[in-house]
């Protein structure tokens, strides 16, 4: 039998020391094996659609990012389109061991489950969430791949201008209609900022915000029937656009174009599906998926598949941005090696992509975790497909305006 | 301002109103006489509303002619559903009433979450559409339909009180419970029957919703919360009362939303509400307690 002395006692105990304290580190490496991803998404509730379109884009994006080297797993979560659920279920998933969280498409929701994300040290990544604040309000965990609204309404009414001087479109007046949640209300700050010096041809009469829950939108309709612009620019979502049109059809106002500065709806499946060929020509101003990138090839191919009822030309903007949201937390897991919050920020923050789905720029994020280089293409709906249309280097098709009145859709 | 706008206006507003009048008239009448807030009414308007886009993607029913065998089918429902479950909770304390009917709610727009899924469905009419042109005013044909469907519904309601036997006897039961019962009268029978007809209007405006909304287990929460501001405006337990209420919360949403933001509409309606529970707090149309 050893006899222990001091000197053994010693060693020993300052072997077992080491082991102890570098346990946590096994420990966090092991568990990280594999980043453990919480994506919250509007799965119900009014926004369901684009959150339903975003989660398609979700469920195929391990298995491109494993080809690509990254091994995440994901944590789906529905918050019901309801900031108050945003939040609660992103604590719950933290809780749950949650190392990044990713969403969750609307502002409002975002915001919520940003306060969250920074008590408790986690990255939060926007895939989509175009209100100013989510990075004016100083949060360091956050960062978001999505353009801002000033960002979407100045781009968007730059290609406004420049769809009216590639069609001679003489137009001279036009009403902003939008709907009043968070993302509606941040571009109508923007529109009301911008628009007075974006030297646009056409004079805005008036701005009339609805609510996007509404059971049908006659009124608002009757109201910028009375006004009669040439253009109707709009900001919505995907159920209120559907009653939009409808309506419009009914008054039989006929405006010369219906543009979008930059929001969802206009391009939604189930906008097609509910009006066919009078979804046609709605023009919108939006980053789109970039169709020349091997990685949109790759997540193109994995989404069909797996959605032989969905187009990817029609859902490439939710699918494409929640993927490249979680190419970002993939990216960064690989780079920092720990899933450690403070250490995996810093990687996300250091983030550079080249090689991604949106069109644009490489990936990367500005001192407020801003992707500031994220342009947007003018796309127009032909034949119940998004069509791009400017800027010219990457457009498949000229753009259409003035728009056919509702009788002659085909 | 151009008057054949403001016209148009209020036009609409009147024939939604009376769409939404023909909705609150079941909870009116399920109130008036069982006693019980049906909590869940708008998710039975929604169900309504789902029944009826299958049987038109089915068997390509339209609406106003499905709202016939649906309000049937509701009518069974409800009698069904007071015999089975509500009547336990008549004369319990309104607490537990309201447990029973939030529970019956939500179990509601679950099952049609995982049956239909979040997306709305719509109801394309072939007249969906299409409006009447009378001189400077478009009035949409779907609606107009609609609110003729919803007025006769309500004449019938009407007339099913005043002169049938079995009618008489539920206002008897209303008027009066203990003396119903002195006489003979099968109450729990009467209920149920009260019970059935109230779901057989909330099935029938659910039809008819589905020419001016697209089905939505979303609409629910609104639709029952709708219809309660109607009531309370027109009368807790006033039929009469449930279709002036429909009629004027139709009118001044849209004229919110006309003169001054449509975004401004639920506002007024709750002005609304509010000026009637300070001003008249039995309801415009209902008795004083």
């Amino acid at each position: 039998m050893t006899r222990t002395t001091r000197r053994n006692f010693t060693a020993g105990l300052g072997a077992a020391g080491f082991v102890a304290g570098t346990a946590p580190f096994n420990i966090v490496r092991a568990q990280s094996a594999a980043l453990k991803i919480a994506v919250v998404l509007p799965r119900s509730g009014y926004l369901a659609p684009a959150g339903q379109s975003c989660h398609r884009g979700a469920l195929i994006a391990p298995k491109v990012l494993a080809d690509y080297g990254h091994k995440v797993e994901l944590v789906h979560i529905d918050c019901e389109s309801n900031a108050d659920v945003a939040r609660t279920q992103t604590e719950r998933a933290i809780n749950d061991g949650a190392q990044v969280v990713v969403g969750a498409f609307d502002s409002a929701s975002t915001l919520a489950m940003a306060q969250v994300c920074e008590q408790r040290k986690i990255p939060l990544i926007v895939n989509i969430g175009a209100a100013p604040q989510l990075t004016e309000q100083g949060y360091k965990f956050l960062v978001r791949n999505f353009p801002t609204g000033g960002m979407l309404v100045t781009n968007g009414l730059k290609l406004i201008k420049d769809e009216l001087e590639v069609t001679k479109l003489d137009a001279k007046t036009a009403v902003f209609l939008h709907a009043n949640d968070t993302f509606g209300t941040a571009q109508r700050g923007a529109m009301d900022k911008i628009f007075p010096t974006a030297g646009l041809p056409f004079k805005l009469l008036e701005s009339i915000a609805y609510d996007p829950k509404a059971q049908d939108l006659s009124v608002e309709i009757t109201k910028v029937r009375a006004l009669n612009p040439d253009l109707l620019i709009v900001v919505t979502r995907a159920a209120d656009a559907i009653k939009m049109v409808r309506d419009m059809v009914r008054q039989r106002f006929e405006p010369k174009g219906i543009i979008s500065p930059g929001s969802p709806g206009l391009y939604d499946e189930e906008f097609y599906q509910a009006l066919g060929p009078l979804s046609d020509y709605a023009l919108y101003n939006l980053p789109w998926a970039n169709p020349k990138s091997k990685m949109t090839q790759a997540l193109e191919a994995a989404f069909k598949p797996a959605y032989p009822n969905f187009r990817f030309a029609v859902e490439c903007f939710n699918v494409g941005f929640t993927f490249e949201a979680l190419l970002v937390a993939a990216a960064a897991f690989k780079k920092a090696g720990t899933a450690d919050g403070t250490e995996l920020m810093k990687a996300v923050r250091e983030t550079n992509i080249a090689e991604h789905v949106m069109i644009g720029p490489a990936i990367k994020f500005d001192d407020k975790g801003q992707n500031v280089g994220i342009p947007s293409a003018a796309v127009q709906n032909f034949h119940r497909t998004p069509t791009v249309t400017l800027p010219a280097d990457v457009a498949t098709a000229a753009p259409v305006l003035p728009i056919p009145g509702w009788q002659k859709r085909t | 301002m151009n008057l054949a706008i403001v016209l148009n206006v209020v036009i609409q507003g009147v024939l939604t109103g009376l769409m939404y009048g023909l909705m609150a008239l079941g909870l009116s009448v399920i109130f008036g006489v069982v006693r019980v807030v049906n909590f869940a009414h708008g998710e039975f308007a929604v169900v309504a509303m789902y029944a009826t886009y299958l049987l038109f993607v089915g068997l390509g029913l339209d609406p106003l002619i499905s709202l016939l065998p649906i309000a049937l089918a509701f009518f069974a429902i409800g009698y069904f559903l007071q015999i089975t479950l509500v009547n336990r909770f008549v004369g319990r304390s309104e607490h537990e009433q309201f447990i029973l009917l939030v529970g019956l709610a939500i179990i509601i727009v679950n099952g049609l979450l995982m049956i239909f899924g979040p997306d709305a469905r719509p109801t394309n009419l072939p007249y969906s559409l299409d409006s009447f042109e009378i001189g400077p005013l478009f009035i949409d044909t779907a609606r107009v339909y609609s609110a003729v469907a919803a007025l006769l519904v309500s004449a019938a309601l009407f007339a099913f009180f005043r002169y049938t036997t079995t009618g008489t006897a539920i206002r008897a039961c209303a008027d009066n419970l203990t003396g119903a019962g002195v006489v003979g009268l099968n109450v729990k029978r009467l209920y149920a029957v009260t019970f059935g007809i109230g779901l057989a209007c909330v099935g029938a405006a659910g039809s008819l919703m589905v020419t001016i909304a697209d089905a939505s287990p979303s609409l629910a929460q609104s639709f029952t919360l709708l219809a309660f501001t109607i009531v309370i405006i027109g009368g807790l337990g006033s039929m009469t009362g449930a279709l002036v209420g429909g009629v004027l919360i139709g009118v001044s949403e849209a004229m919110a939303s006309f003169f001054f933001a449509p975004s401004m509409k639920s506002m007024f309606s709750f002005a609304l509400l509010v000026a009637v529970l300070v001003l008249r707090p039995q309801g415009l149309m209902g008795r004083r307690a």
